[in-house]
């Protein structure tokens, strides 16, 4: 990473209101952040401002009993949509379960989250057919040591550090603050850093593992956990997404060219609930909120494309989109239908296993004399 | 009638096995040293076969196991992992994402529960997650159970754990043929497999065919015939079994001795078949009885041979008590006479 990483200041690039923030510190990140054109940094806005209001309508089902829970992204969006702008195609995420937007970044229909959180599914895609964006993880902290594996294994087959772009791969895997204190994350630290994976870890501190802040997580700021790992780490504003999106680049280059495992910290916050199921009232207070809402990423960055020209025309489309996406949302999900009762036997085992079809062919002979589904 | 399906299911094998090259015969080897080969074999047939733990390595595991596996194909390919089960087995599971068939040890059956969660929550559970995309081809080998004499979370019988889990299959080879084998079959499923190696049958020797499969993974098989009596069980047990099997010949006893070979899933043919014969049957196991295999194999013959049972299924099982110092393990395991107690419980209805 560039030397601005020893100075151990919080990366941000954008201001709370929307302007630059030029410093020779920054000028480095600026330099990675200039690669983005106009139509990358106006796609960055449609990806936020389109997620935050199908989060908004899934809440709104979720509250009208059409799912059985729903988990908001609500104020996350520029870690999010920063660090995944930063991928290349044939990089592998691992989310944890809350990435919904990079989820449709990198190809999965809005309605198979959807699904997750109705109860018609437990997985939902094919990670090699929507971006390697692999399945969420509610286990927390459990999907970092897959990633990890993974990681192990582009490194054993040479994918990385030949210095052909179209070759070498990276990982990068999606944590929370909460998710810091689990053995498995520490796991994946020493793994990583002993096998020097290429692969990057993205805590997203929000704040919140639900009600426990996390000054109960860490009596040090997270990022500085990877220190005792051997892995070069830095914390950046997540709720800017310009800052967001340079760290990450550089960080997923560094360990695509075999330079090893980077460790960022975005420090953000989750607006909503934890989930439709909790009451954050009970743990927080009106000012911490507030306080957090004038940080909002989305208005900040808005600002900023507005002092770049970006005129209102561009603004109302995306907000057209947004509605759009609402409203399909909501016709798609008033129409789901029960999967068929099958599906709890398929793909258990990938080989034939002899109980999966005993115990089918027991319950549809069962189901069929009740006249219901053969 | 056991006897027919016996030859059946092995000529089938036999059949089915792939042509080898050239024919290497017969040696006498222990289960240790088969296993060893088996994994030599299994890693020479297919590069993307790796090896993962502690201490497999240089060292070539605490029972040598994977011994000299390091020098021959690499640390690329068999991994001196740090000191961390979850992670041994995290980290598998994305390595088979990526397409590899990791082979994880785990260092004794008492440290396979640090790894719990990603066996039972995360391997298991992949495969259906995944929709039928991805398989997960990963074995994770532990040594297992008792009779050695070794200190605390040693000596432990898990297996319930693993077969009660929805998504892994569960074997156990009783022989050094079974052991050569049964690792090569475990590592060609696409499926988990939980392979548990009863490490005080590692040392004795036994005869290895090196040309004809010992039958597919998941079959139980009948190892001893007879008539008044079933005995069954899995790993080290079958020995006590085959051992009691001839106390009670020499008093007029004719007990039938089935191998399980395969927790999850059971095959119950063999074994159903035998009981139908005999109509007595006794399950024995190193592990505590409660809710354990043993519980299972004795629900489902009363399920399905009630009208030929003369008896109950007996159950002959370690205590349900934590295994206990290594000084009581004798009292604690069962043994020939233990078993032959049951035996003349089963005979006296």
């Amino acid at each position: 990473m560039p030397p601005a990483q020893d100075f151990r200041a919080t990366v941000r690039l954008l201001s709370e209101q929307g302007t630059l923030v030029e410093s020779d510190q920054n000028a480095p990140w600026f330099e990675v952040v200039a690669g983005l054109s106009d139509v990358d940094l106006m796609e960055m806005h449609r990806h936020m401002a389109v997620i935050r209001r199908a989060d908004v309508e899934a809440s709104h089902l979720q509250r009208q009993g059409q799912l059985a829970l729903w988990i908001p992204s609500y104020g996350q969006e520029a870690a999010q949509v920063g660090s995944a702008m930063a991928t290349r195609p044939h990089d592998h995420i691992f989310p944890a379960y809350r990435e919904h937007v990079i989820a449709r970044m990198r190809g999965v229909d809005f309605m198979r989250i959807i699904e997750l959180l109705r109860g018609v599914d437990n997985g939902g895609w094919v990670p090699s057919e929507v971006g390697n964006f692999h399945l969420y993880t509610l286990v927390i902290g459990a999907q970092t040591l897959h990633a990890t594996g993974y990681a192990m294994g582009i490194a054993l087959e040479g994918s990385f550090a030949t210095g052909d772009p179209d070759r070498d791969q990276a990982v990068i895997v999606y944590f929370g603050d909460g998710a810091t204190s689990q053995g498995d994350v520490n796991e994946a630290l020493v793994f990583a850093s002993s096998y020097q994976t290429p692969q990057v870890f993205f805590l997203q501190n929000n704040h919140w593992a639900i009600s426990v802040p996390v000054e109960r997580q860490s009596r040090v700021p997270l990022y500085r956990r990877a220190d005792g790992f051997g892995i070069p780490s830095l914390q950046v504003d997540g709720n800017d997404v310009l800052a967001s999106y340079a760290v990450t680049k550089v960080a997923l280059d560094d360990a695509r060219s075999g330079r090893g495992p980077r460790f960022i910290e975005a420090l953000t916050y989750r607006i909503g609930a934890h989930t439709s199921s909790d009451d954050p009232t009970k743990y927080r207070t009106d000012e911490e909120l507030e306080a957090w809402k004038r940080r909002d990423p989305i208005a900040r960055f808005e600002t900023y494309l507005r002092s770049r020209g970006v005129d209102d025309g561009f603004f109302a489309e995306v907000q057209e989109e947004a509605e759009d996406l609402a409203a399909d949302t909501r016709r798609r999900t008033l129409a789901l239908t029960d999967p068929p009762m099958a599906k709890m036997f398929q793909h258990v085992y990938t080989d034939p296993h002899p109980l999966m079809e005993e115990q089918l062919a027991w319950l549809q002979a069962y189901e069929a004399g009740f006249g219901g589904e053969a | 009638m056991t006897f027919e399906m016996d030859e059946v299911m092995d000529s089938t094998t036999t059949a089915e096995a792939p042509q080898a090259p050239e024919r290497r015969g017969r040696t006498t080897l222990t289960l240790a040293k088969a296993l060893n080969e088996g994994l030599r074999a299994a890693m020479r047939a297919d590069d993307r076969v790796l090896l993962m733990g502690e201490d497999i390595g240089t060292l070539g595991g605490v029972f040598r196991v994977t011994e000299g596996l390091k020098s021959e194909f690499g640390e690329r390919r068999v991994l001196d992992t740090p000191l961390a089960e979850s992670g041994i087995v995290g980290t598998a599971i994305g390595l088979a994402m990526r397409g590899f068939r990791p082979v994880c040890e785990i260092q004794f059956d008492g440290f396979v529960f640090p790894a719990f969660d990603q066996i039972t929550s995360q391997l298991a559970k992949l495969t259906t997650r995944h929709g039928g995309s991805t398989p997960f081809p990963v074995v994770i080998r532990i040594p297992y159970g008792g009779h050695i004499g070794a200190v605390e979370h040693h000596q432990e019988s898990p297996e319930a754990y693993f077969a009660h889990t929805p998504g892994l299959r569960v074997v156990s080879p009783a022989t050094p043929n079974d052991g050569y084998w049964m690792i090569q079959q475990a590592i060609e499923s696409n499926d988990p497999v939980i392979f548990l190696e009863p490490k005080s049958r590692y040392w004795p020797k036994g005869e290895v065919d090196l040309d004809a499969a010992a039958g597919p993974l998941h079959a139980s098989r009948v190892v001893r015939e007879g008539t008044d009596v079933t005995l069954i069980g899995h790993g080290a047990m079958v020995a006590t079994l085959l051992d009691a099997a001839e106390i009670a010949e020499g008093e007029g006893t004719s007990v039938e001795v089935v191998d399980l070979r395969s927790l999850s899933p059971i095959d119950w043919d063999p074994i159903i078949a035998s009981a139908r014969k005999t109509g007595r049957v006794v399950v024995a196991q190193e592990a505590p009885g409660h809710v354990s295999v043993g519980s299972e194999i004795a629900a489902t013959i009363t399920e399905r041979a009630f009208y030929s049972l003369e008896s109950p299924v007996l159950r002959v099982s370690g205590f349900d008590t934590p295994f206990p110092p290594a000084k009581l393990e004798g009292i604690y395991l069962p043994d020939a006479d233990r078993v032959l107690e049951a035996v003349d419980r089963a005979l006296a209805y």
